[in-house]
């Protein structure tokens, strides 16, 4: 055995890895408003941070749900047209007198039924994730186009208008909503089976498979919740805007939810993140966006920051963990 | 071209060490012009090392020298090899499939002109080279068009148009049917009368009679000697590859004759339609079923169609009598079966994840809470339980798998199966990759399961191994059962018999011993 000074040494050695591996972009997230506080001097307000909250809200929703489907080394590029289609359902169904809060369930499960469609096509009949999903992103915005007449359908007495402009206790509802959803996948992933299957099957689908898990369902599951965060979104789309338009609606917000997961250190083969990671992401992203605002940089400006920053970061985070595996 | 008294091809002194273990140790080589030299040993003894030397794609540790007509060529340097004319023919081809034969014999080395591709040209050259092999497809075929056995023969003609005198061929027979094998033989013949030196690598003695002209056996590592052509015969190449003792570890605790006879696992008449072709067997309580054959006789495959891990075409498996047939791994588990893949790292652990989450992954969902929340305590009371029982160092539960040596590695495989409460255990390679401590525990695991009642099949290409742990042992030749050897307490199992078994041999040379019980089911 080897002596005890040794063994504890890189016992604390392992924790303290651990901890800097588990904070991942947390530093980062600081740093970016410690910064813009300094170069603005209104960042770290309550205000300007609850507009920040809300404005990352709905990424961070859609985020939670990629970040399912990214551990189990698939991808979800229809997500933004899935919240196009759920958002104008919503609204449709938020017309009809005296039982418009059924939008709510209305959008949510519309976006349940295009993620499990997904989900089917990609557990049943192996299709690729990427394939499947590409042609979603482009069929399911038809769809919303489609039922939406291709025009913006308004209704400014929408019923659950609360959701998208309410406050609890001075704290908007669109991010009490995004809390509970980034608990809810927490629970689901830290303390369920489901959990555990996900990031086996994530980690080594072969060896899951041989280990009797149920594979398809992992995979209809991580499609099916990610669709159905997407239905959500589109709930809280239109609930902000009171109307919802099949062509604007969601355009490359995929992109955005991916960059946050990636952001947040999970890993695009699978098998390793985490929650919090997307959710550290997801604030950077919307930091980024209202800090530069607040600065006077210009929009075009806004994109290549944004993307270089994205870059940079997860270089940096791929440098970092690759020394700390190699000890 | 060549002096009658100088080899074609020499090598001297040869050993490799990979990370301080002896992969080769002083092995030496010659092969003549027009000659067949077949190189046998085990699987293991260090075959392919020696043939990778050979083709430059590893280098020889110092001292060793590869001598092409009497002169020292650079070692470990691919391109030199090749243009001294040693060219390999490995198992799996390297074609591309979608184009033609001729192109692929040109492969890299296109005849173009100004950059662009000269197909006349090139079927020109392609057509004398086919010639000299006297095949009978025309050099504008498309190789996907092409059987196994021809897209060999497009291989050795790739290597002939790079001039090549010196021809590895790395079991050349094994995918191919009776027909295209003749026809191998033939442009083999025709390679001899070319003056061309072919190294032979075959497991089949019935090859080896019939084509070589001398025969070089290796056993771990090291040269054991050369065979001429009239001093080749079974009994003493089977000797010479695998002549040494048992060692000491493998203590038996559990009896054969303590198992109760009563079936646990009964095997009838299963087949993929491919790779395993109708095998039945049974294994009893308490007994350690050991299945021995070469390297793609259709073992692994055999047991992930027990498991249920591919689909099997034809017949039944039963698990104390009831019919169970699996169709996943997940009703194998349900039924009590449980399968150690001998790829730990590809398809078993899941190396990002805890220990203790690869132990319970196939029970948390029987442990769970309201149906699908994780029993934290439970997952490390089982995982304890593991570490303590299987001896697994580790500093936590929660250290990743990953990070674990081969040995805790494979232990925490089997803890994992140990932990379903399976009834039959089907163990593919137990010991591969495994330091000879662990190795030496798990057999002892093994040992112990047996006394507690469980029937376990053991697939090993270690003939030891199979031997000292083994109550019975199949052999298998090319998806079929082809022999049984039982171990009694006065006459333990054999090398010599399994080899033989699995060589083949017993086709058309039947070793019987006294002191064993060889059936023979040949069909």
């Amino acid at each position: 055995m080897t002596s005890t000074p040794l063994r504890d040494q890189s016992r604390v050695a392992t924790r303290m890895r651990s901890t800097f591996v588990a904070l991942g972009m947390l530093p980062v997230l600081i740093l970016l408003a410690i910064a813009f506080q300094l170069m603005t001097g209104k960042f770290l307000t309550g205000n300007n941070l609850s507009i920040v909250m809300q404005q990352a809200s709905i990424n961070i929703v859609l985020a939670a749900g990629m970040t399912f489907v990214i551990l189990t080394a698939g991808i979800d590029l229809s997500v933004g047209s899935i919240l196009a289609a759920s958002a104008i359902v919503a609204v449709k169904i938020s017309l009809w007198p005296g039982l418009g809060l059924l939008g709510i369930p209305a959008g949510i499960l519309t976006g349940l039924a295009f993620g499990l469609f997904n989900g089917v096509l990609i557990s049943f009949l192996r299709l690729p994730p990427f394939i499947v999903t590409l042609g979603a992103l482009t069929a399911v915005r038809g769809m919303a186009r489609l039922m939406g007449d291709d025009t913006t359908i308004f209704n400014p007495d929408l019923p659950f208008a609360f959701i998208g402009n309410g406050n609890i206790l001075g704290v908007p509802c669109l991010a009490i909503i995004a809390m509970v959803v980034v608990l809810l996948s927490w629970f689901i992933l830290r303390a369920t089976v489901l959990g555990t299957w996900i990031y086996a099957t994530g980690g080594n689908q072969e060896a899951a498979r041989l280990a009797g898990i149920k594979v398809w369902l992992v995979l209809l599951f991580a499609y099916g919740i990610s669709g159905l965060f997407a239905g959500l979104g589109g709930v809280m789309s239109s609930a902000r805007l009171y109307a919802a338009n099949g062509l604007q609606l969601g355009q490359s917000n995929e992109l955005d939810a991916i960059a946050a997961v990636i952001l947040g250190g999970t890993s695009l083969v699978g098998g390793v993140g985490s929650i919090w990671g997307t959710l550290v992401g997801a604030l950077i992203i919307a930091v980024l966006s209202n800090g530069l605002i607040l600065m006077g940089v210009s929009d075009i400006w806004q994109f290549i920051i944004k993307g270089l920053v994205i870059i940079v970061a997860v270089a940096l985070d791929r440098y970092r963990m690759k020394g700390g595996a190699r000890t | 071209m060549y002096e009658p008294n100088i080899p074609l091809l020499k090598m001297n002194h040869i050993s490799k060490t990979f990370d301080g273990i002896k992969a080769l140790q002083d092995v030496s080589l010659t092969a003549w012009s027009g000659e067949v030299h077949a190189l046998m040993g085990e699987n293991g003894a260090g075959k392919s090392t020696l043939m990778k030397i050979l083709s430059g794609a590893l280098t020889p540790d110092k001292g060793g020298e590869i001598l092409v007509d009497g002169q020292t060529i650079p070692t470990g340097n691919t391109r030199a090899s090749r243009s001294y004319g040693i060219a390999v023919i490995y198992q799996e081809l390297s074609l591309s499939p979608n184009l033609s034969v001729a192109q692929n014999i040109f492969l890299g080395v296109e005849k173009s002109r100004g950059g662009v591709i000269n197909r006349k040209a090139m079927l020109a050259s392609a057509k004398p080279v086919l010639d000299r092999l006297g095949v009978s497809f025309e050099p504008d075929a498309l190789v996907r068009n092409l059987s196994l056995g021809e897209c060999q023969l497009v291989e050795i003609a790739r290597a002939l148009s790079l001039d090549a005198r010196i021809i590895v061929m790395d079991e050349p027979t094994t995918s191919l049917s009776g027909r295209e094998t003749e026809k191998l033989f033939e442009v083999i013949a025709r390679l001899k009368t070319q003056g061309i030196a072919v190294i032979y690598i075959s497991h089949r003695m019935e090859e080896i009679y019939r084509l070589s002209d001398r025969c070089t056996v290796l056993r771990d590592g090291t040269y054991v000697g050369t065979l001429d052509k009239n001093e080749i015969n079974a009994e003493r190449l089977v000797t010479m590859m695998v002549g040494r003792d048992i060692s000491s570890f493998y203590k038996k605790e559990h009896k054969a004759s303590d198992s109760s006879r009563d079936i646990v696992l009964s095997v009838d008449d299963l087949s993929d339609g491919k790779l395993v072709k109708g095998c039945s067997f049974q294994v009893h309580r308490g007994e350690v079923l050991g299945i021995s054959g070469l390297v793609g006789s259709g073992r692994t495959e055999l047991l992930r169609l027990i498991y249920g891990a591919d689909t099997a075409v034809r017949g039944n498996v039963h698990v104390e009598g009831e019919n169970v047939s699996p169709k996943s791994p997940r009703e194998a588990l349900h039924k009590g079966i449980v399968y150690l893949t001998e790829d730990r790292k590809g398809l078993g652990l899941f190396l990002d994840m805890t220990i203790s989450d690869n132990v319970n992954v196939m029970v948390s969902i029987r442990d769970a809470i309201l149906g699908g929340i994780r029993h934290f305590s439970m997952a490390s009371q089982r995982t304890d339980r593991a570490i303590k029982n299987l001896a697994i160092r580790t500093l936590s539960i929660k250290q990743k798998v990953g990070s674990l040596s081969g040995g805790n590695q494979q232990k925490v495989l089997l803890a994992r199966l140990l932990e379903a409460n399976p009834k039959v255990i089907l163990l593919d390679e137990p010991t591969r990759g495994v330091d000879i401590g662990a190795k030496s525990e798990i057999y002892k695991l093994i040992d112990e399961l047996a006394s507690h009642g469980l029937a376990i099949v053991v697939v090993s290409s270690e003939l030891p191994e199979i031997i000292g742990i083994a109550d019975r042992c199949l052999v298998m030749s090319e998806g079929e059962i082809v022999g049984e050897v039982t171990a009694t307490s006065e006459h333990p199992i054999t090398q010599e018999a399994l080899m033989t078994l699995s060589t083949g041999l017993n086709r058309s040379n039947t070793v019987h011993k006294a002191s064993e019980v060889i059936q023979e089911n040949l069909i």
